[in-house]
């Protein structure tokens, strides 16, 4: 797209001061005061900075077994110690570490799958909500059929009969998570369709395909954003799920869903193997609902209930 | 009426057809049933014999045409697994799966309908923000996890339940509140935004005016409109409970058809896999039609409009 197609003026700052504030800074003016926001923000921010950097707060090596060293607890259980934080799993590995680079496994997972749900979703609804027609229904029949699939029983498998990866299993949970952007993005584009701005790009001779990219995706990207948020949690879970299963990451991989499984059969005398990737789990997850959360009273307070 | 519920379930089976159509290919893609009835490093010429002797060397959407006869006669194909027919795999545990699934819709309907009826009439105080993160944790936990975490509470350290099987009713308290669980955030939120949207009525305020107070009011004229929608999400949350059976199912170790499809997804048994996921997939479709045709029944503007 070259810039001569560009339609919408761009906003100056010297404009702006006299104006009143654009939806953008009403945005940022409500985000300093969302409180559920703050705290959502936060916990992903700091847990994709612990992701970023685990080879570096790791104490120890996620995969180096020892022997002499099998299912030490944690510090502040009787016959723990300071050389390992959290004490060792079955094989001796410092549960510290595998935990840090756990969070790895699960942010790479549910930015991955929430992304190609959303690149699936927003290009069924937009096509959908656009062109109406036989291409609605067509889109539309899918998505009901997504919907009826057991997901969660498909996802384990294909993922486990193509052969467990990190690859995969991104991939074949974002192939069956795209309905949700789907449903939205196709009732927002036949909403913005029939607006002014729309009817005046068409009169100066937008073809569709600039439409689509100028007026209407600039015009949807808030919900999207929203609606991946809430899918990264949606996939983190998803894959928890699948590797607890025993039909996901597959061991030696630190994922927190396998290091539940993992655990579970010390859990009644080392419960700590158990709780500890699942509070994880759920502090990550609930970072993203209530950052999901807060991104759609900011970006459309109206919808708030 | 007879109209509309007809046109919905001509939807309904085509839907059903197309996901079973969609999962049957997608498995023989995934993986290639001759290897999976010879083992994964069987002689070529043995998987050759097992290729023929079982028609796989035929194209997919014949076998598939096979498939669908087959089941339309009651024939559901033999478990490479277990060596038996699979349609008395299934008769065997469908009944574990629906004591589970209904005991799990009730408690479900225990806890999200009061909650949310208490959450609306109490708008804003200490109890709406209660049941709002009541919500979002449940939302957020993972079920695997919040069963074992019973499973140790619960069981273990108060010994109150068993650890795990179905023999008695016992046996299904933790099982039922954990599937259960993860349906009340939705069914919470709809009951407490349906109650809120009716106290806010003009007919609400013309009974008020007429001096309906409290307990009549509500039950006579709030609460009766304010479950209509929350009656037909319940019919498609139990078709979602047959699916999460996989998960609590596993976690209990319940013999019903969620613990027979991890079993059989790890055994490589695709007859049993594709049976599982078509008949998932029926239940979901039969209770989204039951969901239509109770909304078509409940509200006129539904069937005409």
């Amino acid at each position: 797209m070259s810039e001569t197609t560009q339609r919408t003026p761009p906003a100056t700052e010297s404009a702006a001061q006299d104006l009143p504030p654009s939806p953008g800074q009403l945005a940022r003016a409500r985000a300093w005061t969302h409180r559920g926001f703050q705290v959502g923000a936060g916990i992903l921010v700091m847990l994709i900075l612990v992701a970023i950097f685990a080879p570096f707060l790791a104490p120890h090596d996620p995969f180096q077994q020892s022997l002499s060293n099998r299912l030490l607890p944690p510090v502040w259980v009787e016959g723990g110690n300071w050389t390992y934080l959290l004490g060792t799993d079955q094989v001796g590995r410092d549960y510290l570490s595998r935990l840090i680079h756990g969070t790895r496994v699960s942010i790479t997972i549910g930015l991955g799958a929430a992304t190609v749900g959303l690149i699936i979703g927003v290009t069924l609804g937009v096509l959908a909500g656009y062109f109406g027609g036989w291409i609605d229904h067509a889109a539309s029949f899918v998505l009901t059929a997504q919907l009826a699939l057991p997901g969660l029983l498909l996802a384990m498998a294909l993922v486990f009969f193509i052969g467990p990866s990190l690859f995969v299993v991104i991939g074949i949970i974002g192939v069956l998570g795209w309905t949700y952007f789907m449903v939205v993005t196709r009732s927002a584009t036949q909403h913005i369709k029939g607006l002014d701005y729309v009817a005046a790009a068409r009169a100066s001779g937008a073809t569709p395909r600039q439409i689509i990219w100028h007026e209407i995706l600039p015009n949807l990207s808030s919900k999207i954003i929203v609606i991946f948020t809430f899918e990264v949690g949606v996939a983190i879970l998803a894959e928890s799920a699948l590797s607890f299963l025993g039909v996901g990451i597959q061991a030696p991989i630190p994922s927190w869903g396998l290091m539940i499984a993992e655990g579970k059969d010390a859990m009644f005398f080392r419960p700590w193997l158990v709780v500890l990737p699942g509070i994880l789990l759920f502090i990550l997850v609930i970072g993203a609902n209530l950052m999901g959360d807060g991104l759609r009273d900011i970006t459309s307070p109206e919808e708030k209930s | 009426m007879l109209n509309y519920i007809a046109q919905r379930a001509a939807l309904a089976i085509a839907v059903a057809i197309t996901v079973s159509l969609a999962a049957f290919v997608l498995l023989n893609i995934a993986t290639d049933p001759a290897y999976a009835i010879a083992g994964e490093d069987a002689d070529p010429e043995v998987v050759e014999q097992i290729r023929q002797r079982f028609g796989l060397d035929r194209p997919v959407w014949v076998r598939y045409g096979d498939w669908l006869l087959g089941v339309l006669r009651g024939d559901f194909g033999v478990s490479y697994y277990w060596n038996r027919p699979v349609a008395s795999l299934v008769a065997e545990r469908v009944g574990t799966t629906l004591t589970l699934a209904f005991s799990a819709l009730f408690v479900t309907i225990a806890i999200a309908i009061p909650l949310g009826a208490l959450a609306a009439l109490n708008r804003n105080t200490w109890i709406d923000r209660f049941a709002l993160w009541v919500a979002v944790s449940a939302q957020a936990i993972p079920n695997f996890w919040l069963g074992l975490i019973l499973i140790i509470l619960l069981a273990v350290i108060f010994p109150i339940f068993p650890v795990s099987g179905d023999q008695t009713w016992r046996h299904f308290v933790l099982p039922a509140f954990v599937l259960g669980a993860s349906s009340v955030p939705p069914v919470m939120r709809l009951m407490r935004t349906g109650l809120i949207e009716v106290m806010g009525s003009d007919y609400i305020r013309t009974a008020r005016s007429k001096g309906f107070r409290g307990q009549s009011l509500l039950t006579r004229h709030a609460l009766r409109n304010a479950l209509l929608p929350v009656v037909s999400v319940l019919a498609v949350q139990l078709g979602h409970k047959v699916g999460g059976s996989v998960i609590t199912e596993s976690v209990f170790a319940i013999n019903g058809l969620g613990r027979l499809a991890l079993q059989s997804i790890l055994g490589a048994d695709i007859p049993t896999v594709q049976i599982l996921i078509f008949i998932f997939a029926l239940v979901f479709v039969a209770m989204n039609l039951l969901a239509d045709i109770l909304n078509a029944a409940l509200d006129p503007r539904i069937r005409i409009g």
